[in-house]
């Protein structure tokens, strides 16, 4: 397969813009999962604090 | 990084002698050089971890070698689409600085190996600060290679005469390398700040259940 020069300076900045789009899409479900746990947590103090009341 | 993205693609004058190829300098370089800031951080935040053996330099040790592994990865994939451009090849063995980057690269994937096959606690936070710190010899090797080995395959830009290209060329480097920069430091404090909440919730949840 032949590459042109501006195919493959076009290649280099969408490595890093797909790279950085990956990363960015990882931390969003991270924090997705976080905000799930807490909502978890909060219910979990809720009844505990009921069943101590 | 929009305002390095025109100024790389757009703005910098086109290189009289690699022609637009040379526009690959300004993401490349400054990913490399935020790859060797991101291992040396992780090295002294080790070192730090082993002198005053607080928690929080371990896990900052960690995410800067994680970031570093990470802009270590695009060195070499936007490095090995220069090359192509530049020289017709994807890889050369020739070139010391190519090589002594990928070992420095392959010698942080391992530091993840090493860490995860150890117990949470004290001895992994120590193991891994030691390798870390261990690392830190092969950046200024690798960032000097080139140098030391009078290589001429890898071109050198900056010497002792200062950069070797004109004043917007010179411009837009910096600016890129502002912005890969800033975005590297964003990316650290968010993934810590990941990191922090998941230990706090973990920790939580014990104490509720």
């Amino acid at each position: 397969m032949s590459w042109s020069q501006s195919d493959l300076v076009a290649a280099a900045y969408s490595v890093v813009f797909v790279f950085v789009l990956v990363y960015v899409a990882i931390i969003a479900a991270k924090l997705a999962r976080l905000q799930r746990e807490t909502a978890e947590l909060v219910e979990l103090a809720r009844a505990k604090s009921r069943a101590d009341a | 990084m929009g305002v390095a993205l025109v100024l790389a693609l757009i703005i910098a004058p086109e290189d009289a002698d690699q022609g637009i190829s040379q526009r690959i300098f300004y993401i490349h370089v400054p990913i490399a050089l935020t790859a060797y800031f991101c291992f040396g951080l992780g090295a002294f935040k080790a070192l730090l971890h082993l002198w005053k053996g607080d928690e929080r330099y371990d896990l900052e040790s960690y995410v800067a070698i994680h970031q570093g592994t990470i802009f270590g990865a695009l060195t070499l994939i936007t490095g090995s689409i220069w090359a192509r451009a530049s020289w017709g090849v994807w890889w050369t063995w020739s070139s010391n600085q190519l090589v002594l980057f990928l070992v420095l690269f392959l010698f942080y994937c391992a530091y993840f190996m090493l860490r995860f096959s150890l117990e949470d606690g004290p001895r992994r936070a120590r193991s891994s600060a030691v390798y870390a710190l261990f690392g830190v010899a092969l950046i200024p090797v690798s960032f000097l290679a080139i140098r030391l080995a009078e290589d001429f395959i890898h071109p050198t830009v900056f010497t002792r005469d200062g950069p070797q290209m004109s004043a917007t060329m010179f411009v837009t480097f910096v600016v890129c390398w502002g912005a890969v920069t800033l975005l590297a430091y964003v990316l650290y404090r968010v993934e810590l700040a990941g990191k922090r909440l998941d230990a706090n919730l973990r920790e939580l949840r014990e104490v509720l259940q």
